[in-house]
């Protein structure tokens, strides 16, 4: 089978991609600006051909314990929603860490906080890549940047889900969503027969009994439940760090921006480079783990790093840990569900290396 | 030494008339002296074994009491977040329909903080057992105000007894969940006597045979005690419950099948 080509929203592109790669079950909550991976779903009725559950639950809650159940059976599980309802969700997400569940979560970025606005934001950094939920977690975090990551990090995240036995956030945002674009799409995959060791499935005689929870009333054995969780994120950082480099093999200036804002920083690269000034940039495909090493290496080159987000300064700090004070960095972007224009990134440039 | 040989010659296999339910492990229950919560594990136990459905079942846990449940019976479970029972029970009946499943779930968990996964899992129909224990109480925080908890009823958040101008009314869960749709079976039972015993384990065999037609939620609540933080002897405690639980909580169906109701209608016609 070979690969078909679409044109396609972001948001339809998750849920075909989806369907695609064998998914066992989406469980979900209209909000704007995601409802279209719901409704694209409703409308394909993948469970009279693949066998897909798609589900409309009652509540952004029920829908990610759905997602629990349906993961601790073993199965490819996941949903979707925006900011506000994946704050609702965080409950959830924690207990699945906690569990050490594998399953998909799909955040299309709204401008907060509190109910905020519909339009694209970056403001959701801190609670996917520093947990969100209560106790020592963390996701898998991945950042799209196109309506094909969109679709091809469907799959990224499942196997990065059941290698590791941890939730995958796909940080998307409210432009990637809704913005349409040409999509490769892969061959249909079929749903897995094989069902992993640890999985409920109902207990045979032939072994023990299978529990899945996140509770231990033993402070000792809980904290060596902790060193385990540890121990596997820092497996993470060492083997799963992905970014894209961008024109800096000669840069004075790097700007470091995921998603919506490093497309519209390979512009402003552009823009700057015609004036002369040395600019590259750094695209983080992983927000967790994160490209620290990378970013230390190339801040002994560099006179300045520049986080451009649409948000009032989160990933800055990640930055700022990276270099650890081997250079300036600057944090700059539109909040509120402005789009920075790439015009305004270079006029920042400029104002910080002056002249 | 004579009187030691003698009750080893009554110990035999044959005089047994009572023995360990197969399915419970061995780890001694976390459960207060005189609860019921153990008792209804047993009769859940015996139900699973009796029905040979262990190597079928996934059994979910609440928050609550009977939080540790998953150590005292033998099958497959998984521990959900409070009152979110019902939504892992869909996810998990859906994806894998030919297993038993069932939520086990006291009252803060189902009545309070799980009142729409509650309500909905039995508006949608999951096919689906939901066991309710309903003693009033939130029992392992310390005997906190339920929205079970009768009008009047002391409590460590209701310490002058629960004044319904403030606090509201007690929830009658079972009575909304009857009316919906969704539902297939619904009983209020108890465990406090082995009359009654008897009924809640009658219960829960039809909810087993009713989950594998595929025709809705079942919902069992079995209104039960709370000795230790109702202050009272287990005695006093279930004389109480008789006094005062029972005419607010009355036992019996709510809603059976309507293929039996058809049935009982045309027999008595006959009868008539």
């Amino acid at each position: 089978m070979e690969k078909e080509l679409r044109l396609m929203k972001g948001n339809e592109a998750v849920a075909e991609a989806a369907i695609r790669a064998g998914t066992d079950g989406y469980f979900g909550y209209p909000i704007t600006p995601q409802s279209e991976i719901l409704e694209y779903l409703m409308e394909a009725k993948p469970y009279e051909t693949t066998g897909m559950v798609v589900l409309q639950a009652e509540s952004e809650v029920a829908a990610i314990n759905m997602v629990y159940g349906g993961a601790a059976c073993g199965k490819k599980v996941m949903t979707t929603s925006s900011s506000p309802g994946i704050s609702l969700k965080q409950e959830g997400i924690t207990y699945i860490a906690g569990a050490e569940l594998p399953c998909l979560i799909v955040n299309v970025v709204r401008g907060g906080p509190g109910l905020g606005t519909i339009q694209p934001a970056q403001s959701d950094y801190f609670q996917a890549t520093k947990g969100g939920g209560h106790g020592d977690y963390h996701l898998i975090v991945l950042a799209p940047a196109s309506v094909q990551e969109m679709a091809d990090f469907v799959e990224l995240s499942f196997d990065l889900a059941f290698k590791y036995r941890n939730p995958v956030m796909m940080l998307s945002d409210g432009a990637i969503g809704q913005m349409m674009e040409k999509v490769w799409l892969s061959p249909q995959k079929e749903r897995s027969k094989t069902v992993p060791g640890w999985a409920t499935t109902g207990k045979p005689p032939t072994r023990e009994r299978i529990i899945i929870t996140s509770l231990d009333l033993d402070p000792n054995a809980q904290e060596r439940f902790n060193q385990k969780l540890v121990a596997k994120y820092n497996e993470i950082r060492e083997k799963e760090v992905r970014y894209e480099e961008f024109q800096l093999e000669d840069a004075e200036y790097i700007l470091v921006a995921y998603g919506t804002s490093a497309r519209v920083c390979q512009k402003s690269v552009q823009l700057a480079r015609n004036e002369g000034i040395k600019v590259g940039l750094l695209r983080p495909i992983t927000l967790f783990p994160f490209p620290s090493k990378r970013l230390n290496e190339l801040a002994g080159k560099a006179k300045m790093m520049f986080s451009i987000e649409m948000s009032a300064g989160q990933m800055v700090e990640d930055v700022l840990l990276s270099v650890n004070g081997k250079v300036p960095v600057y944090h700059f972007g539109r909040m509120g569900g402005i789009v920075t224009a790439p015009e305004e990134v270079v006029e920042f440039l400029k104002s910080k290396i002056g002249g | 030494m004579a009187e030691v040989t003698g009750i080893k010659e009554i110990i035999k296999p044959e005089n047994l008339v009572y023995k360990k339910t197969k399915l419970m492990t061995d780890k001694v229950l976390s459960y207060c002296p005189g609860c019921g919560h153990g008792t209804a594990h047993r009769i859940l136990a015996e139900i699973i074994d009796e029905e040979g459905l262990q190597s079928e079942t996934i059994g979910i846990c609440p928050v609550g009491c009977s939080v540790l449940l998953y150590e005292f019976i033998d099958i497959d479970w998984q521990e959900a977040a409070h009152g979110r029972a019902p939504a892992l029970a869909t996810a998990i009946k859906r994806l894998l329909p030919e297993k038993f499943v069932f939520t086990y779930q006291g009252d803060g968990d189902l009545a309070a903080i799980g009142t729409a996964e509650t309500i909905h899992a039995c508006n949608r129909g999951e096919n689906i057992l939901i066991i309710f224990i309903n003693n009033g109480i939130y029992g392992m925080t310390g005997g906190q105000m339920a929205p079970t908890t009768l009008p009047g009823m002391r409590s460590s958040t209701s310490p002058y007894g629960r004044d319904v101008k403030i606090m509201g009314n007690p929830l009658k869960m079972t009575d909304i969940v009857a009316t919906l749709l969704g539902t297939y079976y619904v009983t209020r039972q108890s465990v406090h006597t082995p009359a009654n015993v008897k009924k809640t384990k009658k219960a829960m065999r039809k909810a087993v045979q009713y989950q594998k037609l595929n025709k809705g939620t079942c919902f069992i609540e079995i209104v039960s005690n709370c000795p230790s933080n109702w202050k009272m002897t287990p005695v006093q405690s279930n004389k109480w419950m008789e006094e005062n639980m029972f005419p607010y909580y009355p036992l019996g169906d709510l809603k059976i099948p309507a293929e039996q109701i058809t049935q009982k209608t045309s027999n008595s016609e006959k009868n008539d």
